[in-house]
């Protein structure tokens, strides 16, 4: 039993064979070799394996790689390259992680960022409130959420004076 | 946390699904948007032979105004029902409890007619469609049927849809003038399900009559229900906050709650009565036109 699939991930298409009970978060890390979407709790609840699937954030260890054949996906490795960045290769959101402290250990970060990144671009303008409200299916064991609200706070002001 | 290996199809039109569905009965199951289905294979819970992902057939995700009612195909997604204006504007119980599901990734994913497939006893929108009474359309190899949603769900994940059946659209009714509607949750912390969750809805008329009255109840028992005692309390009668606090005692009559660690079957019962009471009160004030 297997299917192929066809893919564009981080703008590089991929054609593979794989078997149909691949979950995406497999095929992304142990296939193509992209570990920076992380594994946390595999059952739907932790948000760590979050990557974009055609702009929309999903779990990718609830989504069967087959399911995602067609698709355009991106995941935290390709990010930067979907914003203008400081020439230090960060989208604005990695920046701005990474300046206000929105993460310690990094397990939840990458997942964090592409749901950061998802409501920047439908909300440029989140409160406190839509930003707890937009992450509530990211959890994080380490920092508390405060930095990382204030984090995205903090990358929509830079997002908004960079201007795309 | 890998699922059983199983032999994958990906039809593209309804027809060729529903020939797939009718050919492998018992062995197989429809996938949709896998947020209830992938967690039970990945459990073991779940280990069919066939899955027939039905995710890839064109024209089943829309929502749009058909002979003066409102129709929604199977695979739209929770995000789409909570961003679709043409729901907020006519019926925005819908969007609102679209909204209410779990998280942006599992509202990006999961669709209508899988989470009505899956009838799950905490699910959100049984309780909405019930209060509006609204109709499911069933496809089969042999034609379409309509089943009104107050005989869908028959009980703890099993409804009224045969074997060779795909859920195939839901037909609801816009909200009448001086109508209003609400839904009230109490969500499980971790995963958001309902541990009770209650839609109203209510048609007013001259001086503040109660003229009709819909309640649908989830998380209470094995099934989501219509909250009849409730609705008979309330026609007829004036709206007041006595007579919804009244009315809102028999939220759990004749139910046997269900009772885990989130929640004692006590607790859930006063729960049904304490958020059909809130949805009640926030209905009404809709209705005037306020909030
Ligand atoms: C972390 C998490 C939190 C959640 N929180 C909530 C919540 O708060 N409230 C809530 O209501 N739900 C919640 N859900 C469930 C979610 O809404 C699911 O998406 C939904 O219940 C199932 O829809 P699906 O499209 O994913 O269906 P699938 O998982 O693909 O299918 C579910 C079942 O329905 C059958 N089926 C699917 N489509 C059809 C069809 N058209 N015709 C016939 N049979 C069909 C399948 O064979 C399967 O048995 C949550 C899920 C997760 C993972
Ligand atoms: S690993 Fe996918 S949600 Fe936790
Ligand atoms: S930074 Fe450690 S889990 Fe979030």
């Amino acid at each position: 039993m297997s299917a192929e699939i066809q893919v564009r991930v981080n703008g590089k298409s991929y054609e593979s064979q794989i078997e149909p009970r691949l979950l995406l978060v497999h095929y992304l890390r142990d296939v193509l070799g992209l570990t920076g979407t992380h594994i946390g709790c595999e059952t739907s609840l932790c948000g760590a394996c979050t990557v974009l699937l055609d702009g929309k954030t999903v779990k990718s260890c609830t989504v069967l790689a087959v399911q995602a054949s067609g698709s355009e996906i991106t995941t935290i490795e390709g990010l930067s390259a979907q914003a203008p960045t400081n020439g230090n290769g960060l989208h604005p959101v990695q920046e701005a992680f990474w300046e206000k402290h929105g993460l310690q250990c990094g397990y939840c970060t990458p997942g964090m960022i592409l749901a950061s990144v998802e409501l920047l671009r439908a909300n440029p303008n989140p409160s406190q409130p839509e930003i707890r409200h937009a992450l509530s299916g990211n959890l994080c064991r380490c920092t508390g959420y405060q930095h990382i609200v204030q984090a995205v706070e903090f990358a929509a002001k830079k997002m908004k004076s960079r201007k795309r | 946390m890998i699922p059983a290996p199983f032999e994958y199809a990906a039809p593209k039109t309804l027809e060729e699904a529903l020939r797939l569905v009718e050919r492998h009965g018992d062995e197989a199951k429809i996938l949709a948007g896998g947020h209830s289905l992938l967690p039970l294979m990945k459990l073991r819970l779940a280990q069919p032979r066939y899955v027939i992902d039905i995710g890839r057939l064109r024209g089943m995700s829309y929502i749009r105004e058909e002979n003066g009612h409102i129709a929604i195909g199977a695979l739209t997604t929770h995000a789409e029902i909570e961003s679709s204006n043409l729901l907020r504007a006519k019926c925005p119980l819908l969007a609102e409890t679209a909204a209410a599901i779990g998280d942006v990734q599992v509202r990006n994913r999961g669709t209508l007619g899988g989470n009505l497939a899956h009838a799950d006893p905490a699910a959100d929108y049984p309780a909405a469609l019930l209060a509006l009474d609204v109709e499911i359309v069933a496809a089969s190899t042999a034609g379409a049927r309509t089943i009104p949603v107050n005989e869908f769900f028959l009980d703890m994940l099993t409804t009224a849809l045969r074997p060779g059946e795909i859920l195939s659209q839901v037909r609801v009714t816009p909200l009448a003038a001086h109508t209003g509607a609400a839904y009230e949750k109490l969500p499980q912390p971790a995963s958001g399900f309902a541990i009770v969750g209650v839609a109203a809805r209510l048609r007013l008329g001259k001086g503040g009559k109660i003229e009709d009255a819909g309640v649908g109840v989830t998380g209470l028992g094995p099934k989501a229900f219509r909250a009849e005692a409730v609705e008979k309390a309330l026609r007829g009668k004036k709206a007041s906050d006595k007579i919804f606090t009244d009315a809102a005692r028999y939220a759990a009559q004749g139910v046997e709650p269900l009772a885990d660690l989130h929640a004692s079957a006590d607790y859930r019962r006063e729960m049904a009565s304490v958020y059909t009471r809130r949805a009640l009160k926030r209905a009404f004030a809709r209705a005037q036109g306020k909030a």
